[in-house]
């Protein structure tokens, strides 16, 4: 089973990220769970999604704590907000900035965990180029598709075109593209510099 | 077909496949989502004929329910918490004039303290209303349920309940199956009222009884829920047979053939109990789960059957009767009437406390070794209950507990988030 949790503030689609984050893995045929953390949310409040993808049916309903990945789409919470409390060693973490986790002042945090799987993309400004908004749920799930290999960009996009129909849909499926080769050309010239 | 649904969507969906005839909702929290998506369907025409009524409370929601359901029309109404409470009287009603009404409770906390999460103080506390009650495990029970609740509601004439825990089912996007409308129609015949109200042929529904008949009308409710006893396995068999899926009945036993030890729960954390189980059997443990899926009428018979053989019972519930402990435990106890063995009441997951995996191998590590108290509140922080025992015993003026804990655990504790 590989365990999602997303971070953001209420109003910038994060219950709607986990939920077409499990309608892309439904799309692909495997089993998924997108819930809530459950409160009154509010615009601008801390809020925190969970996405749970496996192969077979999902019978646990706990929050998930032990995350595989985090997808972080506020930065601004990561000095607020334990965002990283609990995710697993091997976990991967993309963030919505321009800046690196240096820049963040997390250059440290990361050193234990592996680099290749800790990414910026700024996806609040690709999604307001191609959307005119900087919501940056979509486009962090093109991205989150290139960096985990989870899911397909396809199936993405398709799960993005079911929540939102017309302009809205195919702009956010264009930011979540653009993300996606961001983050792709990123992780390879973190490899070359690996190989380097 | 196979899609990836909201639990509030799947239910409000499997509703109109059952061609509702009257609607009428006061949305709370958490199942405003299931009355919204309803209101759409019929706002869209995609569910018709249908008549939506907006009402003004919940009483008003259920007293529309039984107008509509008295006239013939097949009515449906959803609600939780605090708006069960206010419905309460007209639920009364809707049993006693033996009305088939079904309405999904989206379980929510009672307050006061005022809380919006999950947990089954809502339903526990009509448990004697006189309705059915049903409870989902997951989203496709929580469908499937509700086709097969308007069958078993109409053929004994007597309300359903549908019960699905708020949040954790209504706003989780899984798998469901949701059948076609033939299927639904082949399954669910066209409401053919025990009773109904025609300006024709007038009738009266609802006349004042005396002393001398009083006991014999109130009793025919209990005898439906008897035949429920019988009908409920039945209408899940049909349903099997029907759309593929076992889903429904009575109870739902998971690996307790050779079990010592069986835990009894309600709901959706029957799956992390499940998870739970199948970790521990592979470490050689031999537990098992048994999840009562009606609760009323409470299958005596089955659940003794079920649990006679064992070393230990831990029934694990989402409400708390205060001044005794378990609901569903008593209800248990009943069961296995003269039976020895060892039982504990598990108060767990209140307001919307996670229940998680890994606080259940604890529980059940202690409950194995006979460790665990007769009365034990999983996860309960004892260190802030006893400070605040101990302000109220240094003065008599302490002030709201509420408050008082809030300010004592700080910001911090309101969660991860």
């Amino acid at each position: 089973m590989f365990q999602v949790r997303i971070h953001g503030r209420g109003g910038q689609g994060v219950v709607t990220a986990a939920e077409m984050l499990s309608v892309a893995a439904f799309n692909e045929g495997r089993h998924s769970q997108a819930f809530p953390s459950f409160g009154s949310e509010r615009m601008g409040a801390p809020v925190v999604s969970f996405c749970r993808i496996d192969d077979r049916e999902i019978r646990v309903r706990e929050p998930v704590m032990e995350p595989d990945a985090l997808i972080i789409q506020d930065p601004t919470l990561l000095h607020q907000v334990d965002v990283f409390g609990g995710l697993r060693p091997d976990g991967f973490i993309l963030i919505n900035t321009a800046k690196s986790f240096d820049e963040l002042g997390l250059g440290e945090f990361v050193a234990d965990f592996r680099h290749e799987r800790m990414l910026t993309v700024p996806a609040g400004e690709l999604a307001r180029e191609h959307t005119g908004r900087p919501v940056a749920n979509g486009a962090l799930l093109g991205g989150f598709a290139a960096l985990s290999g989870l899911i397909s960009l396809d199936a993405v996009a398709g799960a993005i075109r079911e929540r939102f129909s017309g302009t809205v849909g195919e702009g956010n499926v264009a930011a979540a593209q653009a993300a996606h080769a961001w983050v792709a050309a990123e992780m390879r010239e973190l490899s070359g510099a690996a190989s380097a | 077909m196979l899609r990836q649904l909201e639990g509030s969507r799947a239910v409000a969906e499997a509703v109109a496949l059952c061609r509702p005839q009257v609607i009428c909702a006061y949305p709370i929290s958490p199942q405003t989502h299931i009355v919204e998506n309803l209101s759409q369907l019929v706002k869209t025409g995609q569910l018709a004929p249908c008549e939506f009524v907006n009402v003004e409370s919940e009483f008003a929601a259920m007293s529309v329910a039984i107008g509509a359901c008295a006239t013939g029309a097949r009515a449906y109404t959803a609600t939780a918490s605090q708006g069960l409470l206010y419905m309460v009287e007209a639920l009364y009603n809707a049993s006693g004039l033996g009305l088939p009404i079904v309405m999904t409770v989206a379980n929510r906390a009672i307050g006061a303290p005022i809380n919006i999460w999950n947990d089954h103080s809502d339903s526990m506390s009509q448990r004697d209303c006189g309705w059915i009650q049903l409870y989902a495990e997951t989203n496709q029970e929580a469908l499937d349920l509700h086709i097969q609740a308007f069958r078993l509601a109409e053929d004994l004439s007597t309300p359903v309940m549908v019960c699905m825990d708020g949040f954790i089912l209504t706003h989780a996007v899984e798998r469901v199956d949701v059948p076609g409308q033939d299927q639904v129609d082949a399954f669910l015949p066209p409401f053919a009222p025990r009773q109904a109200l025609d300006p024709d042929e007038p009738v009266s529904i609802g006349a004042m009884v005396g002393p001398e008949a009083f006991m014999e009308v109130k009793y025919l409710a209990h005898a439906k829920q008897m035949q429920a006893l019988e009908l409920i396995p039945e209408i899940a068999a049909d349903f099997e047979q029907a759309f593929g899926r076992d889903s429904g009945g009575l109870i739902r036993s998971y690996r307790t053939a050779d079990a010592e030890t069986i835990v009894v729960a309600l709901g959706s954390v029957l799956g992390t109990i499940k998870d739970t189980v199948d970790e521990l059997r592979e470490q050689g443990v031999k537990i098992g789960a048994l999840g009562i899926t009606s609760f009323r009428p409470f299958p005596l018979d089955l659940v003794r059957a079920a649990l006679e053989h064992v070393r230990r019972v831990v029934v694990l519930e989402k409400a708390l009767a205060v001044g005794i402990g378990g609901i569903v435990t008593a209800n248990v106890r009943m069961a296995l009437a003269g039976i020895a063995l060892h039982g504990y009441t598990v108060i767990a997951g209140l307001g919307g406390r996670p229940i998680t995996k890994a606080s259940l191998h604890g529980l059940f590590a202690e409950a194995i070794a006979d460790r665990l108290e007769p009365l034990t509140f999983l996860d309960m922080d004892w260190d802030v209950v006893n400070r605040e025992l101990e302000r109220m015993g240094a003065s008599r003026a302490s002030g709201p507990h509420a408050e008082n804990i809030l300010r004592d655990v700080g910001p911090v504790a309101a969660g991860p988030v």
